[in-house]
């Protein structure tokens, strides 16, 4: 129950902070990818200050040996293998496309308009495609 | 065409920041979105309420700027019916073989310095700039 509230009030912020710095606009995304154009750096900066919050949260984070346990403790997290450079490749290419990755895109499902829905359809379903591969590991 | 916009940029990102470090210091949990939605596809591993929650909050959180008087018209969607299909698919196949999207690997992954997120975020920032130079300076026009 905790961590539903907890869920619920991330969210929001979250995704108001996605609506405040226009990140659900997909224009706004690809005019910071457009370098070679009229480049709009807003993404940098909107990375850049949720960088600047979360780097002390994780130094906090662990020296908080009886904090929540989650999916915190990773520690492979210098391994680089194919799975993570063509999926970010690939991801990149759709971002590329679009202007959306998967916040701001189900973010601006509150727009009520059919673009985004279309999206995050598609979205889900390459998702489902990937979860349905035999060998995956989680 | 948009207009550098500095203020609503560092509000906007300190709030996913701390909307990140909420989820994080409470739940033990890695506010990465493709992460959180594909949890949906395999319910069966338990703890999917919070998932839907979050995901209700992101919408919500786009429902409360438009309701306190933000501009949600400006929102402009060039992409075609098919190049939003194969978009979503691509962003969904990519960020879950990759294991993170601008949020997980982009917010959550760098700032542990995790040399997988900062490799993860190189690469999809660079192909994503080489697709919109292609798209918007070698083709000409829009996606």
């Amino acid at each position: 129950m905790k961590n539903n509230v907890i869920a619920l009030l991330s969210g929001t912020l979250f995704g108001l902070g996605l609506a405040i710095s226009h990140m659900i606009n997909p224009a706004k995304v690809l005019a910071f990818l457009d370098v070679a154009g009229h480049w709009d750096p807003s993404l940098a900066l909107v990375m850049g200050s949720a960088l600047v919050v979360m780097a002390p949260t994780w130094r906090w984070q662990r020296r908080r040996p009886n904090g929540p346990a989650g999916d915190n403790r990773r520690n492979d997290l210098s391994r680089i293998d194919a799975p993570l450079v063509i999926g970010a490749a690939l991801f990149g290419i759709g971002w590329g496309l679009v202007g959306y990755c998967p916040g701001p895109a189900i973010s601006a499902l509150a727009l009520l308009r059919l673009k985004p829905l279309i999206f995050v359809a598609a979205m889900i379903a390459g998702m489902a495609i990937l979860e349905t591969f035999p060998s995956r590991k989680y | 065409m948009t207009e550098f916009t500095p203020w609503s940029a560092l509000a906007g990102g300190t709030l996913i920041g701390l909307a990140s470090a909420v989820l994080l210091l409470s739940a033990g949990r890695i506010a990465g979105i493709s992460g959180i939605t594909a949890g949906l596809l395999r319910p069966w591993h338990g703890g999917g309420v919070w998932r839907w929650m979050f995901i209700v909050g992101l919408i919500l959180g786009t429902v409360l700027y438009g309701l306190f008087g933000g501009n949600l018209a400006a929102v402009q969607i060039d992409a075609n019916t098919a190049t939003l299909i194969g978009g979503g698919l691509l962003v969904g196949f990519g960020t879950r073989l990759g294991g993170g999207c601008t949020s997980g690997h982009g917010v959550c992954g760098i700032s542990r310095f995790s040399i997988r997120s900062i490799t993860a975020t190189l690469i999809f920032m660079a192909t994503a700039a080489a697709v919109v130079f292609v798209t918007h300076h070698v083709l000409g026009g829009g996606a």
